[in-house]
Formats: structure tokens, C-alpha cells, sequence
């Protein structure tokens, strides 16, 4: 089977990437629709040929992830295909919320910029171009809500048609904003790892499907890289001290880390030390209790937190979250969900920045590490926000509100005391 | 008691292309030493040197994780069905 793959790949269908290879026991593969290693089931990681490569050249780029074409596993005229253009989405100096919580040189990375409002556009680009170059005839994905949006939504611009899977209890912006875009979307009665699961015996069964986190996993994947890469390009080429991310998979955390190892190794910024920060829910937070239990290998939960698009419970990358993490000297950490909501709120009215339950999760988190001392506030931070209060506006609904309803007079305007 | 087996693709390399085989065992354990009986060389793929299940290998009895359950001493009913699956997906 995987000759045939070979057969029919164009030249230089995965840019610079030349092999899959196990980051368990380092066994490689040939780049195709693999996720899993045939000897020790390790998860299988996409290596470069990396190109030399300047800060010049990358400057002249689009507007948007294709600017690191060379770093990614996708063809030089990715720009031209049809896809959703993710990225590139602001780095905000967070200064209000920074003297809020102490910490001198905060700044967000505003990933709801991105057009359906997450960072899964950017991984869902790079899965695309892999299933568009495998000749994929299905793109696929199990969710817990934002990646189902960017799946559907980019499936529709290519013109591929989509099946997705999600929790059937998920917000309902979540579930009308993948429908939106696709008449396949299927609701599971069960929780995101019953439906993942669910995917994978499906990508087991039908030949041609990508699921852009199961069978092309490796590729999507690298979509989160690009995070990196904009932060550390939007600060004027520099790694910051800090950066905070929240984890479900894990998958991004790690990724951000491997962009910044990139960046190093290709000398477009200065070595330096870094500290790489996880943010979970407290009520999904198997990481964050393996980080405090000292543990290498990350035990399953139940879910139960209203930030879902985080509640993963059996989360593939654990164990790589724990590596970055206490490689680089950072911490993983846990708030509960009134800390969620209070975080929304404060990201909101400090910054204008409406999050999601994953910012929440994130900004509670920030909170919490830069009071407990985890965290040097004198640092440079970078704190991710990932996803859009739009979404999960139930979180915060019964929190904020008019201050009044009043007629409309004058008087009745004065009466009510708003100023 | 006799149950069947959903085989991943990575391993069906071993079952001559066969995506669901029968076995024989009280427990996920004894099995998982059928199925080597079976298809040689299959056992070390799922568990490691020391004899654990290896850690980006999911395996279901049923509906659950056995890591829910009692790892490779997890009873196996009489017709259950047992689904080996790589781990490293979701996000
Ligand atoms: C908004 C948001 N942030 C963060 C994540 C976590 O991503 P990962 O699975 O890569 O850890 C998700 C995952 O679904 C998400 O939807
Ligand atoms: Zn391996």
C-alpha cells in the first residue's frame, strides 16, 4: 500500500518534509497517510530536509501561515490552492491585564482572528493540503467543537466533501457552525474520547479518508508550529521568557515548543532559555495531576468541565506535554470552572478580548501561576487565547448583562443611576 | 470463553489482512497470549519489554478503556468484543 502512495505523489507534495518518522523509537516511515508506528505504536512525527532560511524571506510572504512554507509539510504553491488562509492573527501587548496580575511584559496571542475563530484553521490548512495530495476523497475529524468548524468550513472552500464527528452534547454555536458548512456532521452519544475512538475505527476501515487528527495526525500537527513561529516574528525575532498555552491533546503545546527548537536551529533567532507553561480545567485536567504527581505517563479521566472544547481525557501528546514542560522549566497547572468564567471576564474587560472557556482556562491559569510565584512576573510572557467567546457565550451569560433597562427618556436614563 | 478481536491496520500485517479475529481467555492477558499462539509475534507489539500494555496502545473490552477497568487482568465475558487501537489520535 505505501508504495502505491509513493506512485502517485507529486514531486514535492510535502515541501521539505522527507520522512514519518516514530518520536518513541525513532523507526521511519515514508510520508503518507500514517499516524502510528507499525513497530511500537509511537506516535509518528513529520522530518524535515530544512532549507536555509532568512528573516527577509520569510517577511515577503503572505500574510497568513503559508510564509512558512519551507517549515511546513506542504508544496511550495500551497498559496494557490484553495484553503481558509489561517494566521497571522495579532500579538497584543496586554499592558491592563498585565498590571492587573503583576506581570510586566504580557502579551496575548489572539488566535480568534482566524476565520472560523480558532487555532484549529491553522492545523486544519496544513491537513488539507496532505489529504489534497494523497488524493484524499473524505476530510474527516472527531471534535470537541472547534476543530469540527475548521474542518466543515475548509472542506467546503476545497470543494472536498466532509464528514465530521462530535460529542452530541456540545455548545450549540459549536455544532450550528460546523453544520453551516456541511450536511455530514454526526453527533455521538458519548463523550470526545468515545467519538475519537470511534474515528479511529472508521480511519481503520475506509481507504481514502483523512481525518486530519487520526490517519494525517502528523501533518496537522505541524499547523501548530506556526503559532511559534508568529509569536516569535511578532516580537521582533525573539523567543519570549514565557509563553502560557492550554492543552486537550497536547498536541499544540508541544508543536509550539518544536517551532521555537526550529527557529533556533535554523539561526533565525538567538538561543536562549524558555519556559513553556500547560493550562488544563480542573475538571479535565489529567496533565496537570501527572505534572504534580511527578508521573512520566498520564492516567485517563472523565471529563467534566464547561470548558469542552479542552475535554480530552486520554490525551495523546500527555506524556510529551510533561517532557517540554519540566524540560524547559515550566509548570502545568489547573483552574476550575468559576476560575474559567472569571478568567473570560477578566481577559474582556482588561484587554476587549472575548475568549472562549480554552482562554478562560488559559487566562485562570496565568492568574494562578503568576500569584503562586510559578511564574516570573518580571519575564516576558506570551499568553495564547485560542478560541472565541462567541462560541461558549453560555459560560458568561448569566454573569454580565445590562446594568439597567429603562424607557426611553431622559429622566428614566438619569433615574437609573449608570454614572 | 471465547471473544473476538478488532485488529488495528498496523497490525494486520500479522492476521494476514483480517480486521477482526477470534481468541480465547478469561482475561485481557491470557488473550492477548492466544492471539501470539495464533499470530507469532503479535504480543510484543502490544506490550513492551517488561509485559505492560505499551503506552500509546488503547485496548477496549467492550465499551471501556481497560485502563478504567483492571489493565490485562480484565475479565473477558463469554462473545465480548476487544478493540486494539493506537492512542495517538485525537485534538
Ligand atoms: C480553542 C482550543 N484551544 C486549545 C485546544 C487544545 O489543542 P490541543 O489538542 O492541540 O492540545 C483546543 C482543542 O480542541 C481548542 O479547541
Ligand atoms: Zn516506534
Amino acid at each position: 500500500m505505501s508504495t502505491l502512495v509513493q506512485d502517485r505523489l507529486r514531486a514535492g507534495a510535502f515541501g521539505n518534509a522527507v520522512a514519518l518518522s516514530c518520536r518513541e523509537c525513532g523507526a521511519t516511515q515514508e510520508l503518507g497517510p500514517f499516524y502510528a508506528c507499525t513497530e511500537c505504536f509511537g506516535p509518528l512525527e513529520i522530518s524535515y530536509d530544512y532549507p536555509s532560511i532568512t528573516r527577509e524571506q520569510i517577511e515577503a510572504g503572505p500574510a497568513n501561515i503559508w510564509r512558512y512554507q519551507p517549515l511546513l509539510p506542504v508544496p511550495a504553491d500551497i498559496a494557490e490552492s484553495p484553503n481558509t488562509e489561517p494566521g497571522f492573527t495579532r500579538l497584543i501587548r496586554a499592558a491592563n491585564l498585565g498590571r492587573e496580575l503583576g506581570i510586566d511584559r504580557l502579551w496575548v496571542k489572539d488566535d480568534s482572528g482566524n476565520p472560523t475563530h480558532s487555532f484549529k484553521d491553522r492545523v486544519v490548512a496544513v491537513a488539507l493540503s496532505a489529504a489534497r495530495e494523497l488524493g484524499s476523497k473524505v476530510f474527516a475529524c472527531p471534535s470537541t467543537g472547534n476543530l469540527a468548524n475548521a474542518v466543515a468550513a475548509a472542506g467546503a472552500r476545497a470543494g472536498i466533501p466532509t464528514v465530521v464527528f462530535i460529542p452530541h452534547d456540545l455548545e450549540i454555536p459549536k455544532v450550528v457552525a460546523s453544520a453551516i458548512y456541511t450536511n455530514r456532521l454526526v453527533a455521538v452519544r458519548g463523550n470526545y474520547d468515545d467519538v475519537n475512538r470511534l474515528a479511529s475505527e472508521i480511519a481503520g476501515e475506509e481507504d481514502g479518508w483523512a481525518f486530519v487528527n487520526v490517519n494525517v495526525r502528523p501533518y496537522y500537527g505541524e499547523g501548530s508550529k506556526t503559532l511559534g513561529y508568529e509569536v516569535a516574528e511578532q516580537l521582533g525575532w525573539h523567543i519570549p521568557d514565557q509563553t502560557v498555552i492550554p492543552v486537550a491533546s497536547g498536541s499544540q503545546l508541544t508543536k509550539v515548543d518544536k517551532a521555537y527548537q526550529e527557529l533556533i536551529r535554523l539561526g533565525l533567532v538567538e538561543e536562549k532559555p524558555y519556559r513553556i507553561f500547560g493550562a488544563q480545567a480542573t475538571g479535565c485536567s489529567p496533565v496537570a495531576q501527572a505534572f504534580r504527581d511527578g508521573h512520566d505517563v498520564v492516567r485517563p479521566v472523565r471529563p467534566d468541565t464547561i470548558a469542552k472544547s479542552l475535554a480530552i481525557g486520554n490525551p495523546a501528546d500527555g506524556p510529551y506535554v510533561l517532557d517540554v514542560v519540566r524540560r524547559t522549566g515550566g509548570v502545568v497547572a489547573d483552574v476550575d470552572d468559576e476560575q474559567v468564567r472569571q478568567g473570560i471576564e477578566l481577559l474582556a474587560r482588561t484587554e476587549g478580548v472575548f475568549a472562549e472557556t480554552a482562554g478562560g482556562v488559559t487566562i485562570g491559569v496565568l492568574k494562578q501561576l503568576a500569584e503562586s510565584g510559578a511564574l516570573d512576573t518580571s519575564a516576558e510572557t506570551v499568553v495564547f487565547n485560542t478560541g472565541d467567546g462567541l462560541k461558549t457565550l453560555d459560560a458568561v451569560a448569566d454573569r454580565v448583562g445590562p446594568a439597567a433597562t429603562i424607557d426611553a427618556s431622559y429622566e428614566a436614563f438619569t433615574a437609573a443611576g449608570i454614572i | 470463553m471465547a471473544v473476538s478481536v478488532r485488529v488495528p491496520t498496523i497490525l494486520r500485517t500479522y492476521t494476514s489482512g483480517e480486521s477482526e479475529v477470534g481468541a480465547e481467555g478469561a482475561t485481557l492477558g491470557e488473550v492477548i497470549d492466544d492471539l501470539e499462539t495464533r499470530y507469532a509475534g503479535i504480543r510484543s507489539r502490544v506490550l513492551d519489554d517488561a509485559g505492560a500494555l505499551r503506552r500509546f496502545v488503547n485496548v477496549y473490552v467492550g465499551n471501556d478503556d481497560v485502563r478504567f477497568l483492571d489493565g490485562l487482568a480484565t475479565p473477558t465475558a463469554d462473545g465480548v468484543q476487544i478493540s486494539i487501537i493506537p492512542a495517538v489520535a485525537g485534538g
